[in-house]
């Protein structure tokens, strides 16, 4: 038992520089190397001129800062015929994103609560089905949808793509918030029942504050799920309210005559801006999110 | 009495909608679109009915061959890329190393973008005239080539390199949440008997990652059924057909082509193929579930 302080592995970083750590440290650096190149390749490019990226330096950085990319980028970049930048698709995915993630999350709050608390029948039939429902390829829907949503003279719609995104949403944020709702006591909710409180007051004063951090993951992950998505936005949202990634899908790639690389880049950050930011700001939480939701699998 | 029922009728109303969408949204246009598929529509849908005719033009198109097999060479490559990248991604920041969180949040911020951002970039990147390779070339480096895209037989694998700069970080997240969850007197055992770190991260804790491992492989393959942004950005099927995959097969046809009964038999195998994938995984863990519960 004297020898327990020579066998912990636990305590001070080890300083003995050897050949295995350094092959260690040599693959950990050229891994980050290979994913953050991409990133910097983009602000580079973004900040140059033309005739700089024209000199096939991809890696260089840029002889002077030059932001006219993007403000280009911004407001007038063109897709086809249309030159309004990225501008629009920034509102409208701000519009259809904030919608989808509050009822998504709200419906998801609702549903784990029900399912974990009050057990209605046929409640687990539900979310199984739900579950197997989240495994089926959009394809699959998508004609359909259309055509309901066409008759409910929702296609086309800022109304019909948040409706979309509810609908789609809600296997992930159910088992979220059934997962979360499991590991809080039973006995809490049997005394509120003995006190009298109801299905909505239970659910209102004491399960929604109390799965804060459960709102903040769910609706992180729906968040980005959401403005991340191209395939629905596409479908069905209409010309009007085309989220930024279909917008930035058409402005760099169905450019004609010459390719505007720095504009193309500096509106792929825009794009990636807002998910990134929260990526940076709360990486736990997001990887708390991703572990809680891969469980499904 | 009358408490007893507010007592079931509340609950069932709150998950109302749900049952709602998973009967009409899923389960309908699941069934409207099986339907679909057994007739001969085209731009709108026909009651005629052909059998399995849709599937038989299907299986006799080459491009639905093609997309096939192309979305068998990028799946087996993603998936099994993210699998090796991220176990070794883990198992090195398992190793006790300085950074480890800054060296986590570069692995994993790619995850947090778009498929259509991560295509665009790597569009970008292997650019045949301005792109990585021109730089290389202009250093010296006379032969080095990075063009796959503009190449019908490589287009694919530049796609599975834009796809493993995405997924790779959802694995190693995943494997080293299960790393940190193993026993540490594997580990002392392990080093009383002299077995080198790698042989261990192999052989013993390799096999006890098995549910962890079947959930991620899950999780990546059904994003390789759905490829269809990732592929629409990076190079919208081309050259040719060189990239060509199922989803974007369905799109065309349902939405450029007017081959309703075509594109619905093909969403259908889609779908047969997500159950294939699924259901063994599926049984596994149903088993494995009962047999814990039979221990208990």
């Amino acid at each position: 038992m004297t020898r327990s302080a020579e066998i912990n592995p636990r305590g001070a970083k080890p300083t003995r520089i050897t050949a295995g750590r350094i092959g260690l440290y040599a693959f950990l650096i050229s891994a980050a190397l290979f994913f953050t190149v991409p990133l910097y390749v983009m602000i580079v490019t973004s900040l140059k001129t033309m005739p700089e990226i024209r000199a096939a330096r991809i890696f260089a950085l840029p002889d002077h800062l030059d932001f006219s990319a993007w403000k280009v980028a911004w407001a007038g970049a063109c897709a086809g015929a249309e030159c309004a930048g990225i501008r629009a698709g920034f509102l409208n995915s701000v519009l259809i994103t904030l919608p989808s993630v509050v009822i998504s999350v709200l419906f998801g709050a609702i549903n784990g609560y029900a399912l974990s608390f009050w057990r209605p029948r046929g409640g687990n039939l539900m979310f199984g089905l739900l579950m197997a429902g989240a495994l089926v390829p959009y394809q699959v829907f998508l004609y359909p949808l259309v055509r309901g949503f066409a008759a409910l003279g929702l296609y086309n719609s800022l109304i019909g793509i948040v409706i979309v995104h509810v609908l789609f949403g809600l296997p992930l944020v159910t088992l979220l918030f059934r997962n979360y709702f499991v590991t809080i006591p039973e006995e809490l909710f049997k005394a509120s029942r003995l006190d009298g409180a109801g299905f909505w007051r239970i659910f209102l004063e004491i399960m929604l504050p109390m799965s804060v951090p459960m709102l903040v993951v769910a609706a992180m992950m729906q968040f980005t799920g959401i403005w991340n998505d191209f395939l629905l936005g596409l479908v069905f949202a209409g010309r009007d309210n085309l989220p930024m990634t279909v917008q930035l899908n058409n402005i760099v790639n169905t450019t004609t005559g010459e390719r505007l690389y720095n504009v193309n880049m500096a509106a792929t950050i825009l794009t990636a801006l807002v998910p990134l930011a929260i990526y940076f700001f709360s990486g736990r939480w997001f990887v708390r999110g991703i572990a809680a939701g891969a469980v499904k699998g | 009495m009358a408490r007893r029922q507010k007592k079931s009728f509340m609950p069932a109303l709150a998950i109302l909608p749900t049952w709602l969408t998973v009967v009409v949204v899923y389960i309908g246009a699941m069934v409207w679109t099986l339907n679909l598929s057994f007739t001969k529509s085209k731009l709108f849908p026909s009651g005629a009915y052909v059998g399995f005719d849709q599937y038989e033009r299907l299986l006799g198109s080459s491009k639905w061959i093609k997309a096939v097999s192309n979305l068998a060479t990028f799946g087996v490559l993603y998936v099994l890329g993210c699998l090796v990248i991220g176990f070794c991604l883990a198992a090195a920041l398992d190793r006790k190393v300085r950074f480890e969180n800054a060296f986590r949040t570069l692995f994993l911020y790619p995850y947090a973008m778009s498929f259509v951002v991560t295509g665009l970039v790597w569009q970008w990147l292997m650019n045949p005239v301005l792109g990585v390779q021109a730089t290389m070339q202009g250093l010296g480096w006379e032969s080095f080539s990075f063009d796959l895209l503009t190449s019908r037989d490589y287009a694919i694998y530049g796609v599975v390199i834009a796809g493993l700069w995405q997924g790779s970080g959802l694995v190693m997240v995943m494997m080293l949440a299960g790393m940190r969850g193993i026993d540490v007197e594997q580990w002392r055992a392990a080093r009383v008997d002299g077995i080198p770190a790698w042989r261990v991260y192999v052989s013993i804790i390799l096999p006890q990652l098995g549910p962890p491992l079947a959930a991620v492989a899950t999780l990546l393959t059904m994003g390789v059924i759905k490829t269809y942004d990732l592929v629409i950005a990076i190079t919208n099927g081309g050259p040719g057909t060189a990239t060509e995959v199922p989803a974007k097969f369905i799109m065309d046809n349902l939405f450029q082509r007017q081959n309703l009964g075509l594109a619905t038999a093909a969403a259908i195998m889609l779908l047969m193929s997500v159950v294939i994938i699924v259901a063994p995984f599926r049984y596994a863990s149903y088993i494995r579930a009962k047999r814990k519960a039979g221990v208990l």
